[in-house]
């Protein structure tokens, strides 16, 4: 019996049930109608259920996790991203400004946002639109506002179930500010999350995007490939008992378009990049990118 | 003769100060120039004549020019994770800790024990399947254990005294299922893998033929009894580091009844590996017992329930 006919059927004897078995596989595997899942090639119809699957299983931990698995580094990243956009009603202005946060899940950049325009413009009126794909980080979220003070009746903050690559409930040139923290690379079409970012920003609204991203020198790149692949998903499998989903996240780091590309990318959605676009972070690790609708 | 020197003097300073001058120009001009020409924009420049720079926009799933730092050797059946020795070791030391804390966890269990068994003490135990005819048997079917292929409504209907019964209300009592058993990953070769999967599934069938409960002692107790059988590192582990945690009275019923049993039972007990439970499911349980020279211990939650009443009583009169 062939090698491969043993492994099927001790796969079923085994009771396995890989997360790809489940799917049906395209045997031609034409650019068309699949897309990448971490290294896998899955069906585009089915990656947004397996990314909900993931995320809906890390939502509980998600907070401990982040700090364990970058070592505490993520939250420079998210207060320098903040700071750098320096966003919030400038005093004698009249206009209040519209905040959307994007895959704002658990809401750590939201409730950063709002806090930098309080502290240093006594900014007390610009809205904020949490946006989640998923349910269960979103309630996570929803936990974190109930017990703050931004949870004061004024209704400045508001929570909304979206699919970013459409975000269907916003309207077009609504928003002055967006923001999208390590959650574009799960997008199916990263493209449609572009453009539908270009369609909600008001003109001279700005696109702010925080992601991992590639490492430029091979020698550090080594370093922290042989981490992310190695150490993380253990890290998962102790801390948060899940290796697959980790596992998911170091795959889709790595698939993520490089800096000039994702610079491209955000060019072609039609917005301004101003020059180079885009900042690195820790060797590249991750990065800021940057447009602004004219 | 004073003007020759002076003049001298003046050449001779006029050198030295050559001597210190160059090396410090020279590096001074190739860092200026250098950074003129490996400027960013240049860099950029360069890029943009090869073509590397703009229209890079390739389809989501082209895989990436470079080969990855890291690669895993390809696996060696469907569930199998294969992964380093420090990966393996790592993984050993998180899980022992996390064990030793939480022991209620079953990731802790679980990875403890796959990264503790090893090779050598697997193959130990393939001998040992192998020198026997059910073993072989065993070895041959690799048969899997799931509330489905035990047919556990068949099991109730069986007689009272037979092992498939001992098994199920076992089972009832203890509010588990078969189901909740973790597919082993770590370990490399496809049947040492089974023989470990075999071992984490037959588990509970050792609780319910000595009628021990899943409460922490009953757990440290089984463990100790497989450990003794079978010699498994990480039921070896659990009995020296479990009980440490335990309180004083449940150290005392571990260390006087339960590990003297277990150690004797567990020596004196022929090898539990090369059991076929499923083939022997309407056998009776005390001719299995008398036939393996398994002894049942003394039934631990009505040891403790009697513990706690005595207890009760002593605070009344007390």
């Amino acid at each position: 019996m062939s090698q491969l006919a043993r492994y099927s059927i001790r796969s079923r004897s085994l009771g396995l049930k890989p997360l790809t078995s489940q799917l049906r596989f395209n045997s031609n595997s034409s650019g068309e109608n699949t897309t990448h899942f971490g290294f896998k090639t899955v069906n585009k119809d089915d990656k947004e259920k397996l990314v909900g699957g993931v995320f809906s299983s890390v939502a509980s931990n998600y907070d401990i996790m982040n700090d364990a698995m970058s070592m505490g580094v993520h939250r420079l990243w998210k207060s320098h991203f903040i700071n750098r956009l320096d966003a919030g009603m400038r005093p004698g202005s009249n206009r209040p400004l519209q905040f959307l946060d994007v895959a704002g899940g658990t809401g750590d950049i939201a409730f950063g946002l709002l806090d930098h325009a309080e502290r240093k413009f006594n900014d007390v009126n610009s809205t904020m639109t949490v946006v989640d794909i998923n349910a269960d980080m979103l309630r996570e979220g929803e936990k974190r506002y109930q017990a703050s003070k931004w949870n004061d009746g004024s209704d400045r903050v508001q929570f909304l179930v979206q699919n970013g690559e459409q975000l269907d409930q916003i309207e077009d040139n609504s928003k002055d500010v967006y923001t999208i923290a390590f959650g574009i690379r799960n997008f199916t079409n990263i493209q449609a999350g572009l453009n539908a970012a270009y369609r909600v920003l008001k003109p001279g609204g700005i696109f702010a995007c925080l992601e991992f991203s590639q490492v430029d020198n091979p020698a550090i790149d080594y370093i922290y490939q042989a981490y992310s692949f190695s150490i993380l998903p253990l890290m998962g499998q102790l801390i948060a008992d899940d290796r697959d989903s980790y596992q998911y996240l170091v795959e889709s780091i790595r698939k993520f378009p490089k800096q000039e590309e994702f610079k491209s990318m955000i060019e072609k959605a039609g917005f301004y990049v101003p020059e180079k676009g885009y900042e690195n972070l820790t060797f590249g690790v991750a990065s800021i990118h940057i447009g602004v609708k004219l | 003769m004073i003007r020759t020197s002076v003049l001298n003097k003046s050449i001779i300073n006029h050198a030295q100060l050559n001597i210190q001058k160059r090396p410090f120009v020279i590096t001074t001009a190739l860092t200026a120039i250098g950074s003129l020409l490996f400027s960013e924009n240049n860099r950029l420049a360069s890029q943009m004549e090869r073509g590397e720079l703009h229209n890079k926009l390739t389809k989501d799933n082209s895989p990436r020019e470079d080969k990855p730092f890291f690669t895993r050797p390809e696996p060696n059946f469907p569930s199998h994770i294969p992964l380093y020795t420090y990966e393996k070791l790592l993984m050993f030391l998180g899980s022992s800790a996390g064990a030793f804390f939480h022991p209620e966890r079953n990731e802790f269990i679980v990875a403890l024990g796959e990264s503790t068994a090893i090779s050598p003490i697997l193959r130990r135990l393939q001998t040992k399947m192998l020198s026997d005819p059910v073993g072989r048997e065993l070895l041959r079917d690799q048969p899997r254990m799931t509330s489905t292929s035990l047919n556990l409504d068949h099991l109730r209907e069986l007689p009272h005294n037979s092992i498939g019964n001992t098994y199920v209300r076992w089972l009832d009592r203890e509010g588990v299922s078969p189901d909740t058993r973790v597919t082993v990953k770590y370990i490399d070769d496809p049947e040492l893998a089974y023989i470990y999967q075999r071992y984490r599934e037959c588990h509970d069938f050792y609780h319910a033929v000595t009628g021990l409960p899943i409460i922490i002692e009953g757990e440290i107790s089984v463990k100790v009894f497989e450990f003794m059988n079978i010699g498994m590192p990480m039921s070896g582990l659990g009995a020296l580091f479990a009980p440490l945690r335990l309180k004083k009275s449940q150290k005392e019923r571990l260390y006087n009844i339960y590990y003297p049993w277990a150690i004797k039972s567990g020596l004196n007990s022929k090898p539990l590996i090369n059991v076929y439970w499923e083939k022997i499911l309407d056998q009776d349980v005390d001719e299995f017992r008398e036939q393996m020279g398994i002894e049942t211990p003394p039934d631990l939650r009505n040891l403790r329930k009697q513990y706690f009443e005595k207890l009760k009583k002593a605070k009344k009169i007390v």
